[in-house]
């Protein structure tokens, strides 16, 4: 019993960084119906920036740990934003008109682009964060759960609940909502499509950019290959819930984070990656509008 | 196939038979694995170019026959040539099992969900799946092949070896393009909904290319067995099926010789600019995204065959698509109409 809260708490924290990343490419697929297949390499560039914005600024030390990793924060996640509305202008704007595959394949190529200016900048080898927030567990009866864990879904589920808000309560989230339905009809209501996807391009990185800066922060080593991996995980976070929806995107983020603890910790742990994509494969067999999509035929 | 093309080949040809007369060891190696990797682009390009189906997991495939080659002959000591059939049809019972569920899926799925697959593969060969893969350091003491009791060793026998498969595929995907086969692939790229329409059993075909070019890998993973004599995991990566995936795009999906210019292209330039070793993928990704704006139909892009009313007066039977002889007269039924999925 402990070992199985143990891991469903562990399965949380990391299905509630994916279930961040999955919500950009669950927001840009529902305007652009693109697999922004770079997106995990801009969670990436979240965990890296917020590396080198650590260790050179230091904030932490001069405004003191929460104000200083807040600021931190923020400018990261404006940085991988930048990014993100570069990219949407450089690889994906201009073949809005294509057919899907060269859409697919300009994806494709940003993804290995931006991975490897970051192999070419910090070296190939792990780069390891600094030990900053405090090592402090909570107890809970038998169950000691890290303190940064407690953090990591506490910030997560700040940010999707104001991402909820956001796309639910405010004038620029319904455009959203409205391009996402269709974008004809949208464009025809007044509204700007280019600007919907540009503040889409800055949400979904932004919130993926500060997903990076987590994994950074809790497991203390970064990569510059991870973001395929994360990507992938979030992608099928994505589909789980059903893509295209917000809330889908949280529930599938951490549904799959919890299988994928349970299945490490009760099956085996060299199949932890394979587990993921099984599910992957199921859920687009099965149930390909995911658990919270409508049934759409043209979905698949 | 036009006489341009039919040209292009022989002085390809040509060129290539001075080669093991004029080029050291290394560069030898270099066009060996060139060859290689023509043959597995035009395997994928059956299924991705010919199909139009987007699988980003062809590695696996090569992975299934390099893997059942090596086994057999490290096991059973079966000599690796003769195992050429038995590794295709593994690879493509293979292939058509694991397509079976999701070969309807639209376009990007298929790409994720063939992801996942050429990923649980490499997951299950490292992890010594029936422990018969080795785990991570895979297989060794492949023997070398034998052609007609000649010990096949130097880079210049493997050679000859790799550039006839080379040759014979080309032939092959040539006629096949001109085939009942070739052309209900055509239909169904161009679409699916007319080709169902007009009696082409979409799921079967889009199986077959699967089976096929999952076969074609999985005997190009033999080939590959032979020569290095070691297989592991980490030669069948995601980054070999996108880097596939790449050479048939760049060259032109459909295209055979486009394919095979993209194959030549992605493996020999790196080899030709080595000091940009390091920025090898950058400067891929790069091309990728700009060739997609630039010339999204690739290098050497695929013409198909275009008739003029005037030459259906012409043809009388024979000609891909030239069928009825008088225009305007009824079509006759073809005799083995297949209907409904």
């Amino acid at each position: 019993m402990e070992q199985f809260l143990e891991q469903l708490t562990n399965g949380l924290a990391v299905g509630s960084i994916y279930a961040l990343i999955a919500l950009g490419y669950t927001m840009v697929y529902g305007v652009l119906k693109l697999i922004n297949f770079a997106h995990g390499d801009l969670f990436t560039y979240g965990a890296y920036l917020g590396l080198t914005l650590l260790t050179s600024f230091m904030l932490q030390d001069r405004l003191g740990l929460a104000l200083g990793i807040l600021v931190l924060a923020a400018m990261v996640m404006g940085l991988v934003a930048v990014v993100g509305v570069v990219l949407e202008r450089a690889a994906y704007r201009p073949l809005r008109e294509s057919p899907r595959l060269s859409a697919v394949v300009s994806a494709l190529g940003a993804s290995i682009f931006l991975q490897n200016t970051l192999m070419l900048i910090y070296g190939a080898r792990y780069q390891v964060y600094p030990d900053v927030l405090p090592q402090d567990a909570v107890h809970l009866g038998g169950l000691t759960i890290p303190l940064v864990r407690v953090g990591v879904v506490a910030v997560s589920v700040v940010m999707m609940t104001v991402l909820y808000l956001f796309v639910q309560k405010t004038k620029i989230g319904t455009a959203i909502r409205a391009a996402a339905i269709d974008q004809g009809a949208a464009r025809l209501m007044g509204i700007d499509v280019n600007r919907v996807i540009m503040i889409v391009f800055v949400i979904g990185p932004a919130l993926g950019g500060a997903a990076g800066l987590l994994v950074g922060l809790y497991y203390g080593q970064i990569s510059f290959t991870m973001g395929w991996t994360y990507g992938m995980k979030a992608f099928t976070a994505a589909i789980l819930g059903g893509i295209g929806n917000i809330p889908g995107a949280m529930v599938g983020g951490l549904l799959l984070g919890v299988i994928e603890a349970l299945g490490a910790a009760y099956l085996s742990v060299a199949w932890k990656d394979a587990l993921a994509f099984a599910v992957l494969i199921v859920i687009l067999i099965v149930r390909p509008s995911g658990l919270l999509g409508e049934r759409v035929a043209e979905k698949v | 196939m036009s006489r341009r093309l039919a040209l292009g080949y022989a002085a390809a040809a040509l060129a290539l038979a001075v080669c093991p007369f004029t080029l050291g060891p290394y560069w030898l190696d270099v066009l060996n694995n060139v060859g290689l990797y023509v043959l597995l682009a035009l395997s994928l390009n059956l299924i991705l170019g010919d199909a139009g189906l987007f699988n980003m997991g062809h590695a696996a495939f090569y992975a299934v026959g390099a893997y059942t080659a090596a086994i057999l002959n490290t096991h059973l000591h079966v000599p690796i040539l003769w195992l050429l059939p038995v590794s295709g049809l593994v690879a493509a019972t293979f292939a058509v099992a694991v397509a079976r569920p999701v070969v309807h899926l639209r376009g990007d799925y298929l790409l994720i969900v063939t992801i996942g697959l050429g990923e649980i593969v490499r997951i299950a060969l490292v992890n010594d799946v029936f422990g018969l893969t080795g785990g991570a350091n895979g297989i060794f003491g492949i023997s070398r092949p034998s052609v007609l009791g000649h010990r096949i060793r130097r880079p210049d026998e493997f050679f000859w070896l790799i550039w006839a498969c080379v040759a014979i595929t080309v032939f092959f995907f040539h006629r096949l393009e001109q085939s009942r086969f070739g052309r209900a692939l055509t239909y169904l790229r161009e679409d699916a909904v007319a080709a169902e329409g007009s009696g082409v059993n979409t799921a079967r075909y889009r199986l077959l290319a699967f089976g096929l070019g999952a076969a074609w890998a999985g005997m190009t993973g033999t080939l590959y067995a032979a020569k290095m004599t070691i297989i592991s995991p980490e030669s069948f990566g995601f980054w070999e099926s996108v880097v596939l995936f790449l050479m048939v795009i760049l060259g032109g999906a459909g295209s055979i010789p486009g394919v095979v210019l993209g194959a030549t292209l992605v493996v020999g330039l790196p080899e030709l600019f080595r000091g940009f070793a390091t920025a090898r993928m950058l400067v891929f990704g790069l091309v990728m995204m700009v060739m997609m704006v630039v010339r999204p139909q690739g290098l050497l892009p695929l013409r198909l065959p275009r008739f003029r009313a005037s030459d259906l007066g012409k043809a009388s039977g024979g000609g891909p698509g030239a069928g009825s002889a008088e225009p305007g007269a009824p079509r006759p039924a073809p005799a083995e109409a297949e209907v409904g999925p």
